[in-house]
């Protein structure tokens, strides 16, 4: 069969689940066992290097590695991640002096960029040390961009935004806030060497139904309703608010209300609990807050009475999937009535670019976004490159993030005259972790306690003040506790053919059965998993990672791992007489280059 | 230094038909040197149970003294087992067998333990017929004891402190065979491919079994030169065939193999089936199975897998037409039956 290509990172680099599935691809391992350490600043700024905004990701971020986690298919639940990441943030001593700074001397090239977001920020973060000047426009009066606008302040203190923004801001960015742009083709005959769009997705979607004129005094667009609660221009909800649409900005919307005055707060959506886009923990946090969710009701009128908004008239409705996968509503035939004095239309939002002209050579596709290549960013004028919501739509913080590493490569490359398709090199290390005879440098039992939950304050004390934080954070025992569940993906099993004595010591001690010696299969072309089928000791489980298949052995045979179950405990390391295993930590340099 | 496996499991792990396992007939983590070849058969015995569907307490591990005897620890932690004076475990089974005979005996034994101390226990446990299977971890050397050469070890080769081996070995198959063993095989630490079927079988053959398992000891005995390590064994290794065991319940069509196979019916009516890659092979024939085995040793070659069968042996309580009710389960007035009765039989004498 096929060797596994261990030349470069990229199998290695997989089997780290939460690092492949960060798209800043954050080491995640290497935090974990920092905090587990007790070294919470070196935690924080290994989170700094790769995702820019710990403090704030800790507390906010979608966490695409969590539900990736090895852990979630050895057990149930994954590590907290994501607390973890906050737990850094919180107990950090004052890092200012290891922060990079920008050169006395300026390298020429000037660059602006437009929206403060997380995009905006990082690319400004990554060039500045490197000698741009920076420019940064915003219409609203502080940074953050939807960081501040969009998430209420119980979930992120504004001390959290403000300290990770100056972070970047203190590096001497020029900022310009309160200063929209508004034409491209002006910012064009400025004398920027690049320019970075970063201008997210801030236009909500309305819901245009019978009733909407008449009832417009009372109903808002969730994010702006948000952005005017954040930005201090509105302090009060009336009694009753009921919320539409069921992503994270509609569990905000619904939280918010509650904190301004709401006595009767409902989110009701057209999905079933389960389909909601929201994330389940703000669901249930939003739930626990005695927020009443009612599914499977899709609106269909503003009920205006008197000229007044009465309430919002919904058909009960039941979903199914059709053979081709697409969700299709029935109705049952029953309505309700909920009544109420404001609604808040948290169904999706848009990128919004008025601002660019259409015939200044800017493409746009048929959906009206931005052409770009994806590997650079770059759009049709090569001195504009695009990332974050306003590049492919609403994603998410880390993407946003992500997005900018990727984009100031590029600037970087094309300010120096060269072809930003030529991206940078990235290389791996791998380092034994072998310190004796059976001793590891990482924490190799297993532990088998479960997920620790976060603590909340009682939820009769979280609404009572809008910038009251609900959660807790970990303490510091459950921070140790929960980072002693980490399995330390990044310390891999690195295996050596020539050094393998076939004694069979590993295939019987590996407690999740991974490690098959199995007779060749002289195929080179059919993928493993139809080859492997019934071959080893346990077929796999899931597809979510490959085999680590070896080259012949000394009688022939040849080595096959199911990495999905693999639990990096070192046994086969431990068990092997020859050192034909060994745990090596995987570093990768220049991570950001690692971003596609 | 890890003193315990994890918890966690495969969550595709096969359960038999006790609803468990192959974990649950696990033991505690090996002591032993890493990489021993006694490793490779604590798993293939664990794996061998666990596909019988074997409760764990239903087996009683019995072992001697030396590396070997250590390692039922490492197996069936929840079997019985008792860990018995150097070269005796013979006698201490024959004992717990006729005690209780409806237990599943395993033992494990070494080359000083049975071919050493051991010889005279072993050569008439043998005669004995006792039902249970005799498996020696045999590595040419006293690991133990840091390497001295061990009887089993060939004539003229050195160990590692270059120790010339000067007397003739012992050859414990040709013994088990010479006395009358009914189930003979021998088997590489290496090939659980070969070995689990053989103890699956020996385990379900009622009557005397002895398993040879060429098991390398990676410490003292596995350097060049030496005909027990690693690299000369899978070299030299050889078989007349390939054998499978299939149990009782399974239906026979039910995997139609390829090629020409010969099924042998076990007392309890599992099957052993035998893929011929030698067309002499025959499990029959107790002097040619002698004669194999020393015709191979001559060429250079190791010849394993079964040697021979006997599926209608008698065995010691056959033999001795013991009661059908395990001893330990015979109630005091049967086994007491008072005056009355010995009256009776000292009648029949007068």
């Amino acid at each position: 069969m096929k060797k596994t290509d261990v030349s470069n990172y990229d199998h290695y680099l997989k089997v780290v689940d939460c690092q492949q599935a960060c798209p800043a691809h954050t080491p995640v391992p290497e935090y974990i066992r920092l905090i587990a350490d007790k070294r919470y600043s070196d935690a924080y700024m290994i989170n700094w290097e790769s995702n820019v905004f710990p403090g704030v990701l800790g507390r906010v971020c979608d966490r695409p590695c969590e539900p990736a986690c090895r852990r979630g298919r050895v057990e149930e639940e994954p590590v907290a991640i994501c607390r973890l990441k906050r737990v850094a943030a919180d107990y950090k001593d004052d890092i200012t002096d290891r922060l990079p700074k920008a050169p006395e001397e300026s390298n020429g090239k000037r660059i602006a960029l437009i929206g403060a977001g997380p995009a905006s920020l990082t690319v400004a973060r990554d060039l500045l040390p490197l000698g741009y000047h920076i420019s940064l426009f915003d219409r609203d009066q502080q940074g953050g961009g939807m960081m501040r606008s969009q998430i209420p302040a119980f979930r992120l203190p504004e001390t959290v935004l403000d300290e990770e923004i100056d972070y970047i801001l203190n590096m001497g960015v020029e900022s310009h806030f309160g200063s929209a742009i508004t034409s491209m083709h002006k910012l064009l005959q400025e004398n920027y060497d690049a320019i970075f769009v970063g201008t997210g997705a801030p236009k909500g979607r309305a819901l245009n139904l019978p009733g909407h004129e008449a009832a417009q005094p009372q109903i808002s667009i969730g994010i702006d309703w948000l952005a005017n609660v954040s930005f201090g221009h509105n302090d009060k909800a009336p009694k009753r608010v009921v919320v539409l649409g069921g992503g994270n900005t509609a569990m905000d919307c619904c939280r918010t209300a509650k904190r301004l005055g709401a006595e009767e707060v409902k989110v009701i959506v057209r999905s079933s609990y389960e389909a909601m886009k929201a994330s389940p923990w703000e669901k249930e946090d939003a739930k626990a807050e005695d927020i009443d969710i009612i599914v499977n009701h899709n609106p269909t009128e503003f009920v205006v009475e008197k000229g007044k908004l009465k309430g919002v008239l919904f058909d009960q409705v039941e979903s199914f999937y059709d053979r081709g996968g697409n969700r299709v509503l029935k109705n049952t035939g029953e309505t309700l009535l909920a009544e109420c004095d404001l609604v808040l239309v948290a169904i999706g939002q848009d990128t919004s670019f008025e601002w660019i002209e259409r015939d200044i050579g800017l493409d746009f596709n048929d959906w009206d976004q931005p052409c770009l290549n994806e590997s650079t960013l770059q759009s049709s004028i090569d001195k504009v490159f695009i990332g974050g919501d306003a590049a492919y739509g609403p994603e998410n913080i880390i993407t946003a993030v992500a997005h900018g590493h990727k984009a100031a490569i590029s600037i970087d490359l094309f300010c120096q005259g060269k072809d930003p398709m030529q991206r940078p090199k990235s290389d791996f290390n791998l380092i034994s972790q072998k310190m004796g005879m059976h001793e590891w440098s990482y924490t190799n039992i297993i532990d088998h306690e479960q997920r620790n939950l976060v603590p909340h304050i009682s939820w009769q004390e979280a609404v009572k003040e809008l910038a009251t934080e609900v959660e807790l954070g970990f303490d510091e025992q459950l921070a140790l506790e929960e980072a002693g569940r980490c399995l330390n993906c990044d310390v891999h099993t690195v295996f050596t053919e020539s050094t393998c004595i076939e004694c069979s010591a590993c295939e019987d001690i590996c407690p999740t059965d991974c490690i098959n010696f199995i007779d060749d299969i002289k195929d080179d072309i059919t993928p493993p998993q139809q080859l492997l089928k019934g071959k080893l000791k346990v077929d796999k489980a899931t597809d979510e990672q490959d085999y680590f298949i070896s080259d012949n052995l000394q009688t022939g045979n040849i080595m096959v791992k199911d990495e999905d179950m693999c639990l990096h405990c070192g046994l086969c390391a431990e068990r092997c007489p020859t050192g034909a295993w060994d745990m090596q930590k995987l570093t990768l340099s220049n991570i950001e280059a690692t971003i596609k | 230094m890890s003193f315990a496996k994890s918890r966690f499991k495969h969550k595709s792990l096969p359960v038999n038909d006790l609803g468990l396992t192959y974990r649950e007939y696990e033991g505690a983590i090996s002591t032993l040197c890493a990489g021993c070849g006694h490793d490779s058969i604590s798993a293939a015995i664990v794996h061998a149970c666990h596909e019988l569907s074997i409760a764990p307490h239903s087996i009683a591990k019995m072992s001697g003294i030396g590396c070997s005897s250590k390692a039922p620890n490492y197996f069936l932690s929840n079997a019985h087992g008792f860990n018995s004076v150097h070269g005796r475990m013979p006698s201490v089974t024959t004992g717990a067998n006729l005690a209780n005979k409806d237990l599943t005996y395993l033992a494990m034994s070494g080359d000083g333990d049975s071919a050493s101390i051991g010889l005279g226990q072993f050569a008439h446990v043998v005669r004995r017929q006792l039902n249970m299977v005799y498996m020696v971890a045999n590595n040419g050397v006293y690991g133990l004891t840091k390497g001295q050469l061990a009887a089993t070890s060939d004539k003229g080769v050195r160990n590692k402190t270059g120790e010339l081996s000067l007397f003739n070995d012992i050859d414990l198959c040709t013994m088990a065979l010479q006395l009358g063993a009914s189930f003979v095989a021998r088997c590489f630490s290496g090939d659980k491919a070969q070995l689990v079927p053989i103890i699956k079988a020996a385990i379900a053959h009622q009557g005397f079994a002895y398993i040879d398992i060429i098991s390398p000891c990676v410490t003292f005995n596995n350097h060049e030169g030496s005909t027990r390590s690693y690299d000369y064994v899978q070299e030299h290794v050889t078989t007349g065939a390939v054998t499978d065991f299939v149990p009782i319940k399974e239906e026979i069509t039910s995997a139609t193999p390829e090629g020409e196979f010969e099924d042998i019916c076990l007392h309890d009516g599992s099957i052993m089936r035998i893929y011929k890659l030698d067309q002499d092979y025959d499990t029959s024939n107790r002097l040619k199975a002698m004669n194999d085995v020393e015709e191979h040793k001559q060429r250079g070659e190791i010849l394993t897998g079964l040697l021979y069968l006997d599926p209608t042996a008698r065995n010691y309580h056959e033999l001795n037409e013991t009661t059908d009710m395990p001893l330990n389960q015979v109630k005091q007035d049967l086994l007491c039956p008072g005056e009355r009765v010995l009256g009776t039989i000292n009648d029949s004498f007068r």
